[in-house]
C-alpha cells in the first residue's frame, strides 16, 4: 500500500508528539495553585510548544496542498471514508486554532510570548481583560474537542490496524514501505 | 478706588506667591504609576491601581518644586487574582507590613525645556536608595503633566525573596514608570 510522504509522516508526528505535551503541560499547569517559578516555567514552555505547532501546522497544511495523501484502502465503505475526511478537515482547523486561540489569551492577558525566551513575537492586539476573560473558556473547549476529536482519530486507526487490518496505519508510520 | 498702583502691584506679587505655594491637585483619573518588569525575558507592564501624589510646582520657579507620591503596594495589578495575591504577599511587596512605598523629593533642578531632574528618596518594603531621574513636563489643558521613568534593581529592596531571588525568572530590572497629572 501506498504511504505518505517522509515529509508528512515527520510533521505528523512531530505535531502529534507537541499537541500532546502541551496540552499534558497545560493540564497541569492549570492546577498548580497560586504561582510559582515552576508554573510560569510551564506557562513559557506551554505557549513555546503552542507556537511551535502552528508553525508546524502551517508547514503541514502547505506541504498537503502540493502533495496528495495516498489512498484509503478499497474495502473501506463511503461512510467511513466521509467520517475520515470530515475528521481530518476538522483536525486540521483545530491545529490552527487551538494554538491561535491559546496565542491571543495571552496577548489579551497582556503577556506577550517571547519565543524560547529568545525574541518577542508579534503583538496583534492590546492588553485586554475582558477579551482574556472571553478567549480563556474558548481556548479550553477547543483543546477539550480537539482532545475528543483526537480520540476518535487513535480509535480509528487502531481499529484499521488491528480490526480491518487493512494497511491504512501504515500509510502514516515510519519504516519501509510494505 | 483706594488702590494705588503699587499696592496693586504689591497685591498681585501677593498672590503670585500665595499661588506658587499653593499645592496643586492631583488629577488621579488621569495620572498612572506603573512597574515594567521581565519575566523570563516576556515584558509585563502593571499599574498600581492606588496612589497619592502630591506636586507642588510653579513654571516660574521648578527650583523650588516639590513632589511626594505614596503607592499602596497591595493595590499592584498584573491582571489575576491569585498573581496579585502572591505579589502583595511576603516574598514580594509585603503588602502587610509595609503597605506604602513612597518617594519623596529632597532637589528639583531645571534641565532645559519642558525638563527637570529630580532627586529623591525612594522607599520600598523598609528600604531607602537616594534616587535621580528626568521628568518632562507639558502642559495639557489647565493641567500640568509630569511624566518619567525611573529604573530600578528590585533585589536592592527585597522585592521577590526566597524562590523569586532567581532573576532568571525575574529580572532584577525593574522601570518604575509615572504620568502625573495636576492642576489647581
Amino acid at each position: 500500500m501506498q504511504r505518505y510522504t517522509t515529509t508528512a509522516i515527520v510533521l505528523h508526528w512531530l505535531i502529534a508528539v507537541l499537541i500532546i505535551g502541551a496540552f499534558t503541560l497545560g493540564l497541569v499547569m492549570t492546577d498548580i495553585p497560586g504561582i510559582s517559578p515552576t508554573k510560569l516555567k510551564y506557562f513559557s514552555w506551554h505557549k513555546w510548544a503552542g507556537v511551535t505547532v502552528l508553525l508546524l501546522a502551517t508547514l503541514r497544511l502547505l506541504w498537503r496542498l502540493k502533495n496528495r495523501p495516498p489512498a484509503l484502502p478499497d474495502t473501506m465503505p463511503a461512510w467511513q471514508r466521509g467520517a475520515a475526511h470530515g475528521l481530518h478537515h476538522l483536525l486540521y482547523v483545530l491545529i490552527f486554532a487551538v494554538p491561535l486561540s491559546g496565542y491571543f489569551y495571552t496577548l489579551a492577558a497582556g503577556f506577550p510570548v517571547v519565543y524560547f525566551g529568545l525574541f518577542q513575537l508579534p503583538v496583534f492586539i492590546a492588553k485586554n481583560p475582558a477579551l482574556a476573560e472571553t478567549l480563556k473558556p474558548i481556548h479550553y473547549w477547543l483543546n477539550m474537542i480537539m482532545a475528543g476529536l483526537v480520540g476518535l482519530h487513535v480509535a480509528a486507526a487502531l481499529k484499521h490496524q488491528f480490526v480491518d487490518r487493512d494497511g491504512t496505519l501504515g500509510r502514516m508510520l515510519p519504516g519501509r514501505s510494505h | 478706588m483706594t488702590f494705588t498702583r503699587g499696592g496693586l502691584a504689591a497685591l498681585l506679587a501677593g498672590m503670585a506667591l500665595v499661588a506658587s505655594a499653593v499645592p496643586l491637585k492631583t488629577d488621579v483619573a488621569h495620572s498612572s504609576v506603573s512597574a515594567v518588569f521581565k519575566q523570563m525575558n516576556v515584558p509585563v507592564e502593571s499599574k498600581f491601581k492606588t496612589f497619592n501624589a502630591q506636586v507642588d510646582y510653579d513654571a516660574a520657579h521648578p527650583e523650588k518644586a516639590t513632589a511626594r507620591v505614596d503607592i499602596d503596594t497591595a493595590s499592584f495589578d498584573i491582571g489575576e487574582a491569585e498573581y496579585n495575591k502572591e505579589v502583595a504577599g511576603k516574598d514580594w511587596f509585603n503588602a502587610a507590613k509595609f503597605p506604602k512605598a513612597t518617594f519623596v523629593s529632597s532637589a528639583i533642578k531645571p534641565a532645559g525645556a519642558g525638563k527637570l531632574a529630580v532627586s529623591g528618596k525612594l522607599t520600598i518594603k523598609g528600604k531607602t536608595q537616594d534616587v535621580t531621574f528626568p521628568v518632562t513636563v507639558k502642559q495639557e489643558g489647565p493641567k500640568q503633566v509630569f511624566e518619567g521613568q525611573l529604573p530600578i534593581k528590585r533585589l536592592a529592596f527585597n522585592i521577590g525573596e526566597g524562590e523569586w531571588k532567581d532573576t532568571s525568572m525575574v529580572a532584577d530590572e525593574v522601570v518604575i514608570k509615572f504620568r502625573v497629572a495636576a492642576g489647581q
